[in-house]
């Protein structure tokens, strides 16, 4: 039963992919190039080429990461737009970590960079879910007003306590080298922070399959009032989900720099942490097709100089696509409640004895 | 009966009745909600239309209303043939309809509430005034024309939204369910206002489940069940048992009685509870009672004063302002919902069956270990055992007969009969120790009321504790042991089952009970 909606959830996002790439194509074609040649460049530029594979899995990392971040509080009906900001604070207490404990081996060092990357996240998480869950202030709007501190207060602390000597942008020095990630594929960027993104989700979906806890954010999810009288706690539930999700934000942080920038820049995130809501979204909300969503988002930005390349129209047609997936998910969903509200107010049809229908 | 006036020559047939309804069907999906059902209403009459939940009584008056268009059959209104297209039109035609729930602005007076988005709103509020007051006086309506009509008891907004199908000149009139809302004591007046609609003429439909209201108003009844006319009599050639028969398919075997006083020590107290509701105004004030085991002490009371709020305290849903709360000797203060559910044995019925009992869209078994999935046997170290839930679910709804296809259908599809059903085997399951029940039998047929009384009869005599909070008279008279009666959230009566006629109950559920009476109610908590 849950493996066909889910299948009807990827299929949703396939419709969306698929309008998308039809009105992209229209686009290109107005721009006086052939949409055919241009979409396999694309897809070469993105996931053929050794180098720009390389490219989509660092790309996919942080996508994935923050993907989760968004899709696991919403299990419980709890919107996390504050990924962004919970990757910044991750990447800040990672980095921190990584430049002033000295004098350990590398893989504890890693190790304990990535749990301080983790749990900056999640403490920066804890403030909305405080808010949300003995105040009921709307973790929405908190969660995407703290991405502004965090953006900034990362940027302060890169343009002065942190700040590299003589550095022509706010950046922190270099960390150690043997903090550095390994890397997935040789003289690539490509960094095994994709693979812990992976594993997590593959955790996160079994833990919502069968796990009490998964259970609790479901019931929370579908009807608080329920959950209470089962006597789930509510609160507790709701904070620990969302510290979970600010720790997957704070790894995609943190990854960011062991793996792939080794200095803390200021505002080095192209907004990893917004592009989660479309790559939940886009997986229809489950943690497996996370990784399917993110790679295709991270694809997509891949490739986008290939397609330039190849064809000759600007990447901005790119960027266009990446707004029309948001669209037509937008736009799947929107049909996808009107047909739950609609279904709701027919009378169930499997039973005779059914409560008779009110308008 | 009284004939109405044949209009022409003596030797003309006789006039069409009022409204007549012929072969009106009306299918949703597979289910036939209305099956060839033939109905019809005449001039200066009281029709009423009994049938449990599901039989297809909402259905047929949304077809009279315009907001469904039948699938087939007739409408004749003065025997000329009909489309009801909108509840809009079917008002033009002269056919009114007072909801369950009324269409009202609580902010504005009654005289605004009826001439609102009516014919020339707006215009000359003095005249319309004295036309609503003219009708008001017309059909005997004690009603304060310019109060504001949240401010009115319910009764006095009923008779409002009538008024205003009559401002509107309807001539047939469509109650459904009018006397849910109503207290004991606002039943009988109620009863004189129907009664002078008749008096002036009017077609009056009445839809309702109560046996007693239509032996006491109606002229003419007809029975509907599974959609289908089981039979159109008048109210004089029929008696109570053979209606209830027609509309349930059997009989009714009366619930035992049990008047020896029977009961085991006191396990559930309340020792001057006090809460407030969510809105953060008093909701109980110094309520004190305790419960027997193998005892069951009901609560009356309208809705609203306070049965949520008690039940929610002993629950562990709301927390206390004031007082204590113990059961078994153990102080109930700071213990969970979920300790309380399984360290103390509290069972838990809710009122809202759809909103808080169950997750509507989950399954069957999943609702079936809803309050208990974390713990032994339905899961370990934190993980659950999908099998033995499915093996649990399976039990329980065997044994309490739910009626489904597989466990494994969301909870939504299920009769409100079998969610109830649902409900009351997770909270029966484990022998509970304490039971709070809130509105078993709100909104259910008779079958699925005779079963959960049943059923909480039984637990009773098994020697459980059991709180019985509901508005149905009726039903609670049926089981209670002791009845108390909550009012502006004071227990301002309680009194053995002998001693409480529903004239009595309905009195102090009222408000009218003698305040050093009032006052004086304590229930032998020390």
């Amino acid at each position: 039963m849950t493996g066909i909606l889910h299948g009807l959830a990827m299929l949703r996002g396939l419709w969306a992919v698929a309008a998308a790439l039809l009105v992209g194509a229209g686009l290109i074609v107005a721009a006086g190039a052939d949409p055919i040649e241009a979409y396999l460049a694309l897809f070469e530029g993105a996931f053929v080429d050794y180098w720009g594979l390389a490219s989509t899995l660092t790309k996919a990392c942080p996508l994935i990461l923050c993907g989760l971040a968004v899709a696991l509080p919403l299990r419980a009906g709890l919107f996390n737009i504050g990924a962004e900001g919970q990757l910044y604070m991750g990447a800040l207490a990672g980095t921190l970590v990584a430049l002033l404990v000295p004098g350990l081996p590398g893989p504890v060092h890693i190790l304990l960079c990535v749990l301080a990357g983790a749990a900056g996240g999640a403490l920066w998480a804890l403030i909305p879910a405080l808010l949300r869950a003995y105040q009921n202030v709307n973790e929405l709007i908190t969660t995407l007003l703290l991405n502004f501190v965090a953006l900034h207060f990362t940027g302060f602390i890169v343009s002065g306590p942190l700040e590299e000597p003589g550095a022509p942008y706010p950046y922190s020095p270099e960390i150690p080298v043997s903090t550095m990630l390994p890397v997935l594929l040789p003289r690539t960027d490509a960094h095994i922070g994709l693979v812990v993104a992976v594993v997590l989700a593959i955790v996160i979906f079994l833990a919502f399959r069968r796990s009490t806890a998964g259970r609790s954010l479901a019931i929370i999810g579908q009807n608080v009032q329920a959950a209470r009288y089962a006597g789930i706690p509510v609160r507790r539930t709701m904070i620990v989900a969302f510290l979970v999700a600010g720790a997957m934000a704070g790894m995609a942080g943190i990854f960011e720099v062991l793996g792939f920038r080794f200095r803390l820049f200021h505002a080095f995130s192209p907004g990893y942490g917004y592009d989660g809501i479309v790559v939940a979204f886009l997986a229809g909300l489950s943690p497996l097709l996370t990784v399917v969503s993110g790679l295709f988002l991270a694809g997509l930005r891949s490739g986008a100089g290939a397609l330039q390349r190849a064809v000759g129209v600007e990447t901005t047609v790119v960027e266009a696509i990446q707004g029309l997936v948001i669209l037509f998910v937008a736009v799947g969903l929107a049909v996808q409640i009107r047909n739950a509200t609609r279904s709701k107010a027919m009378p169930p049809a499997a039973e005779p004895a059914a409560d008779e229908p009110r308008p | 009966m009284p004939k109405a006036p044949a209009p022409g020559g003596a030797d003309s047939p006789p006039a069409p009745p009022r409204l007549e309804l012929t072969d009106i069907t009306k299918r949703f999906g597979p289910l036939l909600a209305n099956d060839r059902i033939n109905l019809s209403g005449n001039r200066q009459s009281i029709h009423a239309v009994l049938g449990e939940n599901g039989a297809g009584k909402s259905t047929l008056m949304n077809i009279l209303f315009g907001l469904y268009q039948p699938d087939g059959g007739q409408i004749r209104i003065d025997g000329r043939r009909t489309t009801i297209a909108s509840p809009r039109h079917a008002l033009a035609l002269g056919i009114g309809m007072v909801h369950q729930h009324f269409m009202q602005v609580p902010t504005l007076s009654v005289i605004e509430n009826i001439v609102l988005g009516g014919r020339g709103s707006g215009v000359g509020r003095k005249r319309h005034g004295r036309r609503i007051a003219a009708l008001a006086e017309q059909f005997g309506f004690d009603i304060d024309l310019d109060a504001r009509i949240g401010q009115l008891p319910i009764g006095m907004q009923q008779r409002a939204e009538i008024l205003k199908l009559l401002y509107h000149e309807a001539e047939i009139l469509i109650l459904d369910e009018p006397t849910s809302v109503l207290t004991p004591v606002e039943i009988d007046p109620f009863f004189d206002v129907l009664r002078n609609l008749r008096g002036a003429g009017k077609t009056v439909l009445l839809i309702t489940h109560k046996m007693d209201e239509v032996m006491a108003v109606a002229d003419r009844v007809t029975v509907l069940r599974h959609g289908r006319v089981m039979t159109s009599v008048t109210t004089a050639e029929t008696t109570p048992a053979h209606l209830v028969e027609l509309m349930v398919g059997r009989g009714i075997a009366p619930l035992p009685r049990r008047d020896d006083g029977r009961r085991g020590p006191a396990f559930l107290s309340l020792d001057r509870v006090s809460a407030v509701n969510d809105r953060g105004t008093p909701a109980l004030q110094d309520v004190s009672l305790t419960v027997h085991q193998g005892e069951i002490l009901a609560i009356a009371g309208v809705d609203g004063n306070g049965q949520s709020e008690l039940a929610e305290v002993i629950t562990g849903l709301r927390p206390l302002a004031g007082g204590a709360i113990a059961a078994g000797g153990r102080n109930l203060d700071g213990v969970s919902v979920a300790a309380r559910r399984h360290e103390v044995g509290i069972g838990y019925i809710p009122e809202d069956r759809q909103r808080t009992g169950l997750v509507l869209t989950h399954s069957i078994a999943w609702n079936t270990v809803l309050r208990a999935f974390w713990r032994h046997p339905f899961a370990r170290a934190g993980l659950l055992r999908p099998r033995r839930i499915r093996d649990h679910a399976i039990r329980l709804v065997d044994r309490f007969d739910v009626r489904l296809q597989s466990i494994d259908q969301e909870a939504r599809v299920l009769s409100g009969g079998n969610q109830q059903k649902v409900i009351v085997a997770r909270e029966l399951d484990g022998r509970p120790r304490v039971l709070v029940v809130a509105q078993p039998t709100k909104g259910l047929d008779v079958g699925a009321i005779d079963f959960v009384q049943r059923h909480l009869l039984e637990e009773r005599d098994r020697g459980a504790a059991i709180l019985y909070i509901s508005t149905e008279l009726e039903h609670l008279l049926d089981v209670a042991d002791r009845v108390g009666v909550l009012f502006r959230g004071r227990l301002v009566a309680l009194m053995d089952r002998a001693e409480a006629t529903s004239v009595r109950i309905g009195a102090a559920m009222a408000g009218l009970a003698d305040a050093a009476e009032a006052s004086a109610v304590t229930d032998g908590v020390p």
